[in-house]
């Protein structure tokens, strides 16, 4: 129990106490009490930024309805998350966004992950009172990785954050004014053009399936896919990552925002760069050349050789002779070994890493 | 004939014309300069001069010559009559009676500007050298009076005093939303921090707006005072004056401004000898409606897209680059040196229960008598569009104002008793707002009117909430289809219910007032929305789609006139005989009513 936390807010959420952490928003509180609040502009790797307004909530003492995810909690405050007038509003933003929306979730691959049919399934909003002009464009941008579907943006602004706030590329912007505010590249320029490094974080913050992954498309229905999580391969860092995969293949990857050094990033190597693991060139066995020939070998027969190399070598011209370089991809205690190989097992201190060149 | 007036008795003749930026367009400059060669050739400078001043107020006779010491008032001066005005005044005679102003073209001429109908109820603290000083001589304001309460604050007051005394004065902002000037000047001077902000706000972008634009030409120094004292009281060193670029004339006198005070020593280091310096910066806006919002202003001064951010942290807390800032309206700021100067009792005499002083206001629409006019509070809506504004300009009734702006409310006649005070108004639905006041008749559909503003800001919005982005689009959707006889039933509900809920949901300012004229005219209205759905009928004839043309035979005389200038060529008919209009070929261009000397044409 926290009772004794002397730091902790005291609130009353829904009738109930909640201690929350100071500083903190209303909807931190909330998801940290397991009081579910619905958000479609926010996400926790992003400052605060009420656009969406669908976390409104009652705060006692304060005017109108105020967003969840903007308000900083206080001692004392007394907060309503749900109430039949709440709904009502919230209802509205939804009707008003699916006015302005493809509905095609048919053939949608972010149905079935899509924040926008999970607001309007838990609200009940089956269609829209709304009708009238919709932003019908997609972006026409040849790059093999990132497909920008304007008839599908909700115009939550979560591309551009992340793109400056995280990734500090500032390759998108908020573009125009009232109903035609989109997000958009400086003069609609391709991706290449405006400077983006392809990381990806924009497709993993879209809400809806306005931004989405080119090679993941037709490879599976969301609940189709298998998930598992292990950690990235590429580098040092040590990312933690979630493949997605069908049938035995990697569809696609993504990084799960609560746990691991990256908490929910990835960079473009992590996110994309998965193609190899399926591709007919890539070895699966070790391969020994012999009479000049590579073939395929056991594990224990290329350790064996790479053994026998180094060891005929030291026993001809000392171990000073051998020099050890090891990979950027491999963890710390992978190059700890390695070095500790290399000086207590070869007997040299002719070892490097790649990162330090 | 000439009439007593302009006898001067050896006195300075002091020419004063208008070169604010509607009187400059009506060819107010070439009036000042046809003036000036007259005195220099005539050899009289030493006795009289020309003063081009900021804005007199009544705009819609300009360009305005007002002759000092009589007092004497020239409406709509041409280059002619200004020719003919300076040879009278240099041969010392009395005031030319045809060139006065008379309220009908029978009615009697009046000599002094201070006794125009206009002027009756007025009474001028913001605008106190508006229309008197030459805004761009840093002399003609100290003459007047400019910096004397920035040296009393200095030298006799301290911080708190001043903020006192600006909380007695009862000085509520007067950009908008009302909030009490003493307090938001506290709230900054007791947040912790060593660099802190004054910005007034002169990014006025309501349509038919233009109060901050005349304060700002007509008297910049007044202003730059008020930051100055402002920035005294709250512990700031450094200002800014956010102006649009639209307003070029203001732009350059308040950079003229600054750069004078700065050489006098009114503003910059050791302001006056004292420890206080205070630096003041311009800043042009690029014309987007919503910088009129506090955060997306700010935003806008740090160089970032215009969009407004939720509050709390109050801009007194953390404000522009994340210090304590404290920003206010331009008139606001015009008030605080008349505050300091006159004392807090003398301000909180003028006016009514909680809401003290004077407001500007830009009267505009189908009113007699439009321009800028500074009223005590607390006059009703009545004796404003029919005091001082003359009532209706038309031979039509009068049927409703616009309060506010695009977020302010739309009131009947029946309420034109209301006060203008910031409550009474608040409970009818409309705003004081910045000061923005269209009037309007019988022959505006208030379903278009409606439409007309909420096009504004739906354009205007900066389209990161949704309630606004999209919200306002539907509601524009939705009035626009109901004006042109696509309504449906149930169209006056969904309307209703979304302008509440974007109303309550919007994240600023702008969004949660953009419903107000909406929401006015269905309140006050509403039966103007159902005879456009159920009987597809706009009463008064504005909605194209929902009203023809049509001649009436007992009056047309077969001119031809109608025919001959229609566009469309819709009009049939011989010479001296009945003429018809097609409905199907008219495009509803109202040119042929222009043309008709029989008045045979009407919209139906």
């Amino acid at each position: 129990m926290n009772d004794t936390n002397p730091i902790a807010v005291q609130l009353t959420i829904d009738g109930e106490p909640i201690q929350a952490a100071p500083g903190g928003t209303v909807l931190d509180a909330c998801r940290a009490a397991g009081i579910h609040v619905p958000t479609l502009c926010h996400d926790p790797r992003l400052e605060p930024y009420g656009a969406c307004r669908l976390c409104v909530v009652e705060v006692e003492g304060m005017r109108g309805y105020p967003a969840a995810c903007t308000t900083r909690v206080a001692d004392g405050m007394v907060i309503t998350t749900e109430n039949e007038v709440l709904r009502g509003l919230r209802r509205t933003v939804v009707e008003l966004l699916l006015s302005d929306h493809k509905l095609d979730c048919l053939t949608c691959d972010n149905a079935g992950a899509c924040a926008l049919q999970d607001v309007a399934y838990e609200l009940g909003v089956s269609e829209s009172p709304f009708e009238g002009e919709r932003h019908r464009a997609a972006a026409l941008d040849e790059n093999p990785l990132i497909d920008r579907d304007y008839d599908k943006c909700i115009s939550c602004g979560r591309c551009v954050r992340i793109c400056e706030e995280v990734q500090g590329c500032s390759v998108y912007s908020s573009t125009f004014r009232g109903f035609d505010m989109l997000p958009d590249t400086p003069f609609s320029a391709s991706l290449l053009d405006a400077g983006c490094e392809f990381c990806g974080q924009c497709v993993s913050t879209c809400p809806v399936g306005a931004l989405s992954n080119r090679g993941q498309r037709f490879t599976g229905r969301v609940w189709e896919l298998q998930s598992t999580e292990t950690t990235c391969g590429y580098c040092g860092v040590g990312c933690t990552v979630t493949f997605a995969h069908k049938d035995g293949v990697i569809t696609g990857a993504s990084a799960p925002l609560d746990r691991g050094v990256n908490r929910g990033n990835l960079c473009a190597k992590g996110r994309y760069g998965h193609g190899f693991v399926a591709h007919p060139d890539r070895l699966t066995t070790p391969l020994l050349r012999r009479d000049g020939k590579l073939e395929p070998a056991s594990w224990d027969e290329a350790i064996a050789a790479v053994a026998e190399g180094i060891r005929g070598v030291v026993e001809e011209k000392g171990p000073d002779a051998i020099v050890g370089l090891a990979s950027a991809k491999c963890t710390n205690e992978e190059n700890y070994a390695f070095q500790k190989m290399i000086r207590a097992g070869v007997g040299t201190n002719n070892v490097d890493h790649c990162a330090r060149l | 004939m000439t009439v007593a007036g302009n006898m001067t008795d050896g006195a300075m003749v002091t020419i004063r014309i208008c070169t604010g930026s509607g009187c400059a367009m009506n060819g107010s400059l070439v009036v000042a300069d046809r003036m000036e060669k007259a005195i220099d050739d005539a050899g009289v400078s030493a006795s009289m001069r020309v003063v081009r001043t900021g804005c007199h107020g009544l705009c819609q006779q300009g360009p305005i010559v007002v002759v000092d010491p009589s007092g004497t008032f020239y409406p709509c001066v041409n280059e002619q009559k200004a020719a003919r005005i300076a040879d009278s005044l240099i041969a010392g005679d009395g005031a030319i009676s045809e060139y006065l102003f008379r309220e009908d073209s029978d009615s009697e001429p009046i000599l002094a500007y201070k006794d125009i109908p206009f002027n009756r109820i007025q009474q001028r603290i913001v605008l106190r050298n508006c229309g008197v000083i030459d805004p761009e001589s840093i002399d003609d304001a100290v003459e007047r009076g400019a910096y004397t309460s920035l040296r009393k604050a200095l030298e006799t007051m301290d911080p708190e005093g001043i903020i006192e005394e600006i909380d007695a004065s009862g000085l509520r902002g007067r950009g908008g939303a009302g909030f009490s000037t003493g307090m938001k000047w506290r709230f900054t001077r007791n947040a912790p921090g060593d660099v802190k902000y004054i910005i007034c706000n002169a990014d006025e972008g309501d349509p038919g707006a233009f109060m901050d634009r005349s304060i700002v030409e007509g008297d910049p120094h007044t202003v730059l005072e008020g930051m100055a004292i402002a920035a005294l009281a709250t512990g700031a060193q450094e200002g800014y004056v956010y102006v649009r670029a639209e307003y070029p004339l203001a732009v350059k006198r308040v950079r003229l401004a600054i750069e004078q005070a700065r050489e006098c020593g009114f503003l910059g280091d050791r302001v006056m000898g004292s420890d206080f310096s205070f630096a003041v910066h311009v800043r042009e806006g690029a014309g987007a409606f919503v910088c009129g919002e506090e955060t997306a202003l700010m935003a806008s001064i740090e160089g970032r897209r215009g969009m407004p951010r939720p509050r709390p942290p109050f801009p007194a807390v953390s404000g522009l680059y994340a210090k304590p800032t404290c920003i206010n309206n331009a008139e606001t700021l015009a008030n605080v040196a008349w505050i300091i100067g006159n004392g807090a009792e003398a301000y909180a005499s003028i006016g009514t229960g909680t809401s003290k002083g004077t407001k500007v206001f830009a009267l505009t629409g189908m009113v007699r008598y439009t321009g800028l006019v500074e009223v005590p509070m607390g006059i009703t809506v009545r004796e404003l569009v029919f005091g001082t504004g003359g009532g209706c300009a038309t031979s039509r009734e009068c049927k409703a104002v616009q309060i506010g702006g695009p977020s302010g409310g739309c009131l009947p006649v029946e309420l034109f008793d209301t006060p203008i005070e910031y409550e009474a108004l608040a409970r009818v639905g409309a705003i004081v707002g910045s000061g923005g006041v269209v009037v309007v008749d019988e022959s505006t559909c208030m379903v278009d009117f409606a439409r007309y503003f909420l096009s504004f800001t739906q354009a205007e919005s900066c389209g990161k909430c949704v309630p606004c982005r999209v919200g306002t689009k539907r509601m524009l959707e939705i009035v626009t289809r109901i004006t042109k006889g696509e309504g449906r039933v149930g169209d006056i509900e969904l309307l209703e219910r979304l302008a509440q809920d974007v109303g309550r949901t919007s994240l600023c300012g702008l969004g949660q007032t953009a419903p107000n004229p909406v929401l006015t005219t269905l309140r006050y209205f509403r039966e103007e929305y159902e005879e456009h759905i159920n009987e597809r009928r706009c009463r008064a004839g504005a909605c194209n789609e929902l009203s023809t043309f049509v001649i009436d035979n007992e009056l047309c005389k077969g001119c031809g006139a109608c025919k001959k200038h229609c566009p469309a060529l819709a009009i049939t008919g011989e010479i001296k005989g009945m003429h018809e209009i097609d409905p199907d070929r008219c495009i509803k261009c109202g040119v042929c009513v222009g043309h008709c000397a029989f008045d045979a044409i009407s919209r139906v």
